[in-house]
């Protein structure tokens, strides 16, 4: 069976890892460099401890079991992958009433969870006078832009092609099948089957197939300090984090998380716009950032900002990735609209799409297990979008 | 200071002759004006001076070129802070600038009385950015060995401190910038034991039209040429810096003759000892302010981007306008000339009643294309050579801050996963690091890119390091926030 | 032979301290400046390679001249100026 994967961002080079791994021939297609969209964007964040239990804390987990493979794989200094842990703070009483009524729930859907009172036990660092939080010791951190380079890397070993270019259309047989890609420049690519891993241009590309789907980008900011000695020893952030994901406000949303990177930085994320694709800067974001991660460390406050970056998650509108093959067009699967959870569930999207692909479980990816994320949730039976 | 509170119809960042000129134009021509400088005092790098209180501690009249004109913009500025219409900010760096409804935000912080910083933001319905250029380094063995300083670097310790770097000293690079900061050495005392430069003497003569219409550079050009034949310092053509080796402080420097194309020579390798090494190949802009904006850029024919700019100074942005080495590097009298030009179209724009008369105007327009049409030539005769990376070995430092050797930048480009030096930078590091890639970023890029394709700096919201302390301030404004004290 | 300010008959003024140890300036000097006077040109080590680094663009660019200006870190040395009471460290890594 031949593939081909558009979009060679952390989830096409998932997806080109995992189909290679299965014997599948894959060509992965991208119109720019390697990780250059959304993955580029990121935090790198491989996390539980923000999901509700459901769907995407399915695959989450799935993922989670899949990236100590790929950690293994490409050697863990490689991708810098750090098995760091996650601390949720509460700010207030309720708040860390409301944080532990949802780890409850989280811990009955198999997270490992565990209470704490003493956050400064965690974090020598933290500001005085938090009530408490959760720490999750699952959650992870990678460089995405490394691993999904190292995934391609590992699947051009098993036989993967990596080709520069624009898909513009489908091309089908009369039977309404996939057969094949057509490029910009022309070009046709033989195909059994199309996966769309074009993250927050997954939209236009599944438009192009034939098979639209709605993604829609939401803005974030990230902030990146001068190198420290490490300061900050997990994932660091506020219990409001978890309400903004979550959350279809139409306004500016910021909760910081905190972090510190292997190079010394830390990293402040990040807030979260519904503003299209608008590039600007936003120095009020920017500023919002800065003042709650100082008052989660407030030895932030001499610390010098020296980058910030932005990048557009992919969302669909119920905040759940959309996995599968579209039933409109036989031979097109989506693997798209992770919002900003794609590094974290890049893995187990790349086993479910092969999967899918194989008609069979791979890699402890069972299809019949994750049909929540399936594309026909947004379509009627006719096969119009709802 | 406080904020200021009074509207403002300009704000100008960068206060060097580009700047200076602009700002006093626009005051002349009636609108309210906010200068803004990172410096201690106004003239930006070309005349970088001690803060006015150390003038007298520390002369350095003898090293500027031009002060007339750099002491007659300063009077009218200050004649016209006195009557209120122009504030003058300095030891303030702008970390951001946005669009805003009615024009522009300017993000600066007072760093006046250091390591404290403070917030401020500034407001205008016209935005000129004249933020000047830095020095293009290429790098090559052991130039990260203290002692190796860029040229610039010399010239704003011995033009801002009255202090020279070394004894001995050994410059090399290319361009026409080698030779006052050789002269300037020599004439407070350094022995400059040759000015090494890469082009041929040849390279003038292929385009000699417009250094012919410039008298005033030949002028220039024989004064330091006087000064350089007077200390007896040897300028050798189609030579570079190759190497530089040391414990702990640069005590040789390797040069060798170049080929057409800029390859050492094989055995004409020479040893020179020498304390100081200074090299410089040409400029950068420095887009940094302007990129955010989203402004088209375009060819500056020296290799590198600067903004596009019409023939008024406007960018392709409503109300955003740029002047000097920011729209290509040209020099100071570009620069001046860029700046009055920029400032009537400020005038224009926002109609405002003193505009000056069609006649200046047009002068100063046939001045402007006079100079780039100079620029351009002098930056054909001082190409940066197409195979300097010759010089490299595989564990030559290419970026200082995260200490990324030119292996690792090739090998992220043979790979096949990087073609510029954007996605370098998230494979390797190299331009990751406290200067984000303003050191190495032109290099990084002349090893990855395509050839001839001329360097866009990358992206860079934050165009100078701020505390987050001052932004977390300035998102939440205390009642404690009172105005520093007089230093 | 070669002049450097600090060793000229200009006023120096006291009481600016470089990890403990009095440095003279002339004010309005940055503190590279008032460094390179006294003969230093590193006094900081990189992270990764423990290399000895100091005044490079001398502009704010290059960020190599880092210094602790009272308990401050990340302090360009090349732009900020010299003054009494300044207590300067200067070390190992980015520690300034």
């Amino acid at each position: 069976m031949d593939v081909v994967v558009i979009g060679a961002g952390i989830v096409g080079a998932a997806c080109a890892f995992h189909a290679a791994s299965a014997g599948l021939g894959v060509t992965v297609l991208d119109r720019g460099p390697v990780g250059a969209g959304t993955t580029s964007r990121g935090e790198g964040n491989i996390l539980l401890s923000d999901k509700e239990p459901g769907p995407e804390l399915e695959l989450a987990r799935l993922s989670r079991d899949l990236w100590d493979e790929v950690g293994k794989e490409l050697g863990p200094g490689e991708v810098e992958f750090e098995n760091k842990g996650g601390l949720v703070v509460a700010s207030t009483p309720e708040g860390l009433a409301a944080l532990h009524a949802f780890a409850a729930r989280q811990a009955a859907a198999g997270i490992q969870t565990e209470l704490v009172d003493r956050v400064d036990a965690f974090e020598p660092h933290i500001a005085p006078g938090l009530p408490g939080g959760v720490h999750y010791p699952q959650d992870a951190q990678v460089q995405p832009v490394l691993a999904a380079a190292g995934l391609l890397r590992a699947a051009v070993r098993r036989g993967a092609r990596v080709r520069t270019g624009e898909a513009v259309a489908a091309v089908t047989g009369t039977d309404g099948r996939v057969t094949g890609v057509r490029t910009a420049d022309g070009a046709v690519l033989a195909a059994d089957a199309v996966v769309n891993a074009a993250g927050t241009w997954g939209g236009e590309v599944g438009r192009r197939l034939g098979a639209p789907v709605a993604i829609l980008p939401r803005r974030g900011f990230v902030l990146v300090t001068e190198p420290l000695p490490p300061m900050i020893r997990h994932k660091v952030y506020s219990a409001d984090y978890v309400a903004n994901v979550a959350s279809s406000d139409e306004g500016l949303e910021t909760s910081c998380v905190v972090e510190g990177t292997r190079a010394g930085t830390i990293l402040i994320g990040a807030s979260r716009e519904r503003v299209g694709f608008d590039t600007a800067m936003n120095p009020a974001v920017v500023a919002l950032l800065a003042a709650q991660a100082c008052r989660l460390f407030p030895f932030l406050r001499d610390v010098h900002l020296i980058r910030a970056y932005r990048g557009f998650r992919p969302y669909c509108p119920d905040h759940l990735p959309v996995v599968g093959p579209d039933p409109r067009v036989p031979g097109v699967l989506h693997a798209c609209g992770h919002e900003g959870a794609g590094i974290g569930l890049a893995p187990g999207t790349g086993a479910l799409i092969t999967a899918q692909l194989l008609g069979r479980p791979w890699r402890g990816a069972d299809p019949a297990a994750h049909t929540g994320l399936l594309p026909d949730r947004f379509l009627t039976t006719g096969g119009v979008p709802k | 200071m406080a904020e200021p509170q009074k509207p403002v119809d300009l704000v100008v960042v960068g206060a060097g002759p580009a700047g200076m000129a602009a700002a006093v134009t626009a005051l002349d021509g009636g609108l309210r004006v906010v200068l803004v400088d990172a410096g201690s005092a106004p003239g930006g790098q070309f005349w970088r001076h001690p803060p006015d209180h150390a003038r007298e501690a520390l002369p350095t009249d003898d090293l500027h070129h031009d002060l007339r004109t750099y002491r007659s913009l300063r009077a009218t500025l200050a004649a016209h802070q006195r009557t209120g219409r122009l504030t003058l900010l300095l030891d303030h760096p702008v970390w951001t600038t946005a669009r805003a409804a009615d024009g522009f935000t300017v993000h600066a912080v007072d760093r006046g009385r250091p390591p404290e910083e403070r917030a401020v933001v500034l407001r205008a319905p016209a935005l000129l950015v004249a933020t000047g250029a830095y020095d293009r380094q290429l790098p090559f063995p052991g130039w990260d060995l203290p002692g190796v300083l860029t040229a610039g670097g010399l010239q704003s310790l011995l033009k801002g401190g009255g202090v020279v770097a070394g004894r001995r000293v050994v410059l090399g690079g290319t361009g026409p910038f080698l030779l006052p900061v050789a002269a300037a050495l020599a004439a407070r005392g350094a022995e400059v034991v040759a000015v090494c430069e890469a082009a041929a003497p040849s390279a003038w003569l292929r385009h000699p039209a417009p250094l012919l219409r410039n008298p005033a550079k030949w002028a220039e050009a024989a004064g330091y040429a006087g000064t350089l034949a007077r200390h007896r310092i040897p300028v050798r053509t189609r030579t570079g810096i190759v190497g530089a080796e040391g414990e702990g402080r640069v005590a040789v420097v390797r040069t060798a003759a170049l080929g057409a194309d800029g390859a050492p020579l094989p055995g004409t390798e020479r040893r020179i000892e020498a304390d100081t090494v200074g090299v410089g190949w040409g400029f950068v802009p420095q887009l940094d302010l302007l990129l955010p904006l989203g402004c088209d850029l375009a060819d500056a024919g020296d290799g590198t981007m600067a903004a596009a700019v019409d023939a008024g100074q406007r960018t392709t942005v409503p109300g955003l306008y740029a002047a000097g080495e920011t729209c290509g590097v040209g020099g100071a009298a570009l620069a001046l000339s860029e700046g009055r030009v920029a400032a009537v179209s400020v005038l224009t724009d926002l109609s405002a009643p003193g505009r000056p008369g069609i006649r200046p105007l047009a002068a100063q327009r046939r001045a402007v294309a006079r100079h780039r049409a100079f620029a351009r030539a002098l930056a054909r005769a001082h190409p940066v050579p197409r195979d300097w990376p010759a010089w490299l070995t595989d564990d030559t430092t290419v970026c200082r801050c995260e200490e990324v050797t030119a292996g690792a930048v090739l090998a992220a480009r043979a790979d096949g996963s990087a073609s510029d030096h954007r996605q370098v930078k998230q494979l390797t590091r190299a331009g990751m690091g406290w200067c984000q890639g303003r050191m190495c970023g032109p290099a990084v890029h002349c090893l990855v890119a395509a050839r001839a394709e001329p360097y866009t700096p990358a992206e860079r919201l934050i165009a100078t390091p701020v505390t987050l302390g001052a932004l977390a301030d300035s998102a939440e404004p205390s009642t404690g926030d009172t105005p520093s004290e007089p230093t | 032979m070669t002049r450097v300010a600090a060793e000229t008959d200009v006023p120096t003024a006291p009481g600016l301290t470089v990890d403990g140890e009095p440095l003279a300036f002339v004010p309005g000097q940055t503190l590279a400046a008032a460094l390179v006077a006294s003969g230093r040109v590193a006094w900081r080590t990189t992270r990764g390679g423990q290399r000895p680094r100091g005044v490079f663009c001398g502009i704010g660019v290059c960020y190599d001249c880092l210094v602790t200006v009272d308990g401050r870190r990340g302090q360009r040395a090349c732009l900020v100026q010299a003054r009494a009471g300044m207590a300067v460290a200067t070390g190992e890594g980015d520690d300034g």
